[in-house]
């Protein structure tokens, strides 16, 4: 899977480097958007067998589905949505956070929303998907921590 | 003499208009959800604020009898904009939704009983539709829905079909803020009252675009917003016919809606003090006063007709744009363009506008049943105000190409 390919190449805060810097080559905000939508149509997809109704996130303008599970110490997520631009920005969101520990991904807030300029996407107000991927990737960090750790 | 309507006049007094969005000049469009407000409004209410403040009906001093004054004032101008017989028979409420819950809880709960039934059309907001599901759970009284047909328009011989003895009450919106379709209300209340059944006119979307006259549709019940119309958030109408309003038990208790107290027994004070519990809404209601006299100082017919004209040079525009399908093209339609583009998510479009400084709503618009009889998730809506240009509706046109440009395949 491309997401755990990456992660073995980047450390966690290096990915976060790389996609703002990768931003930082394109113009204006219709050539992010664009760039982003590319993304959105590159992501995997998602693993039929996991659509269901308990990993459906709960945002209200797109349908978004997350599911994550366990690889060794690392956790990897699948995630999708309909709408293109919410794909896109979950993609980025992945490269970041799929395929990391839990401690990884609860120590590393999702700085690059910012540096590249979606910022806006994560306003509540949006209620778009993204915010309330990252705060769903963070509760199943904190699930499988307090797994691993019982164990 | 016929005065034009000049709408680079109407802009200059809509002090937001003039901000920039996102490095660009805003585009409102998103007129349905809520208006802007011409500085009159802005002006009445700070007014309030820093020359009369005072509560109202039961201070003894000069402002408290100032703000008193205006506030009675506004109900008699929001009377006359209703073109109610009495001002009596307007009640200040928060919102349009208050007014049905109001309807709901106390000629609702004392009229309608199990085995009655409420008929409601498909095209409600959720606003129409809550508050009598929460009375049917309550009464065991049961919802009948007008279907609508693929235009958007009401099915009046289903209606027809519908109505009973059983029927108890008929909910209906005068203007769908999902598919812009007007409906024939004035014929809906003739034939429930045929049966003898009262109805409710929700309002929220016609009042700021068209006359309304309460006397000559014979409506029992009618509600609206302030915030839709100009005004200020917060701020509602319900108006209903004195005799209703007499017979029917109060809502909330408290001050103000009272004539004398004991603990054995409480008196109520007459219409329509009897639904205002509590200090109410001052500066929102003398704000509303201020929003009418504008829309009256305009004319509502002049407003109409001009954003009529606004709406069909829209409707050719955004027809003429490649995989774009309108949902609602009902024959009697205002304002509102709800529509979905070929493969292109609404929250997509959404986001590209914003970014171009465009303000339109994506979404279900609180209308689910209206996006479930279309078969779309979604859409988007672009509506108009009494502002609103030809250049805005170019601008939106050419935004609607840039997101086809980023997301076209
Ligand atoms: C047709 C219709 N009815 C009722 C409402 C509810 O208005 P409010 O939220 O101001 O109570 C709206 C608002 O969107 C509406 O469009």
């Amino acid at each position: 899977m491309t997401a755990e390919v990456l992660s073995e190449a980047l450390t966690i805060d290096k990915a976060q480097e790389e996609i703002v810097e990768e931003f930082d080559y394109l113009g204006d905000w219709t050539e992010r958007y664009k760039h982003i939508a590319d993304l959105g149509r590159k992501l995997p997809p998602f693993p039929e067998d996991q659509r269901l109704e308990e990993n459906k996130v709960k945002g209200c303008q797109s349908q978004v589905w997350l599911s994550g599970h366990l690889n060794g110490k690392q956790i990897v997520f699948d995630a999708d949505s309909d709408a293109l631009i919410v794909r896109g920005l979950i993609a980025l969101a992945l490269r970041v956070y799929s395929g990391r520990t839990p401690e990884e991904i609860l120590s590393t807030p999702p700085e690059f929303i910012n540096k590249i300029g979606m910022s806006e996407h994560l306003s509540a107000n949006r209620a778009n998907g993204l915010q309330a991927v990252i705060k769903q990737i963070k509760r199943y960090a904190v699930a499988f921590q307090a797994r691993t750790e019982t164990e | 003499m016929i005065t034009p309507y000049d709408v680079a006049k109407v802009r200059a007094d809509f002090p937001i208009l003039h901000r920039l969005v996102n490095g660009k000049p805003l585009t409102y469009l998103d007129n349905a959800n809520t208006t802007q407000k011409p500085q009159s409004v802005i002006d009445a209410v700070t007014d309030f604020y820093t020359t009369y403040n005072a509560n109202i009906h039961r201070a003894s001093h000069l402002l408290g009898e100032l703000a008193t004054r205006a506030y009675e004032e506004a109900r008699v101008k929001v009377q006359t904009f209703l073109h109610a017989a009495d001002a009596h028979e307007i009640i200040y409420v928060r919102n349009a939704t208050e007014g049905v819950n109001l309807v709901a809880q106390t000629y609702g709960r004392r009229n309608i009983h199990a085995g009655d039934e409420i008929i409601l059309s498909t095209m409600e907001h959720h606003a129409n539709i809550i508050p009598w599901q929460l009375l049917c759970a309550e009464t065991g009284a049961k919802l009948r829905i007008i279907p609508i047909n693929d235009a958007g328009e009401l099915m009046m011989d289903e209606y027809a079909k519908l109505l009973s003895e059983r029927t108890k009450f008929v909910g209906i919106v005068h203007m769908s803020n999902a598919l812009g379709t007007i409906n024939p209300i004035k014929q809906v209340i003739e034939m429930a009252h045929a049966y003898g059944v009262p109805v409710l006119v929700d309002a929220a979307q016609s009042a700021y675009h068209m006359p309304i006259d309460v006397q000559e549709l014979d409506c029992d019940f009618l509600v609206f917003s302030g915030h839709k119309l100009y005004g200020p958030t917060g701020i509602g109408v319900l108006y209903g016919k004195r005799a209703l309003l007499e017979e029917m038990p109060p809502w909330q208790g408290g001050g103000d809606m009272i004539a004398t107290v004991t603990f054995e027994e409480t008196t109520f004070n007459e219409i329509p003090y009897k639904f205002e519990a509590g200090t109410p809404h001052i500066d929102g209601a003398i704000g509303l006063g201020a929003a009418i006299d504008y829309l009256a100082g305009l004319g509502m017919d002049k407003i109409s007709t001009y954003e009529n004209e606004l709406m069909a040079y829209g409707t050719d525009l955004l027809t003429a744009v490649p995989g774009l399908r309108m949902i609602g093209t009902a024959r009697a339609k205002a304002s509102v363009y709800s529509f979905v583009l070929d493969g292109i998510h609404p929250y997509d479009i959404g986001t590209v506008l914003d970014q171009e400084g465009i303000a339109i709503r994506t979404g279900q618009h609180c209308a689910h049943p209206v996006m479930q009889r279309f078969g779309v998730p979604a859409t988007v809506r672009a509506s108009l105000g009494l502002y609103n240009t030809r250049e805005e509706l170019d601008t939106l046109v050419r935004g609607l190409h840039t997101a086809r440009e980023i997301f076209g395949e």
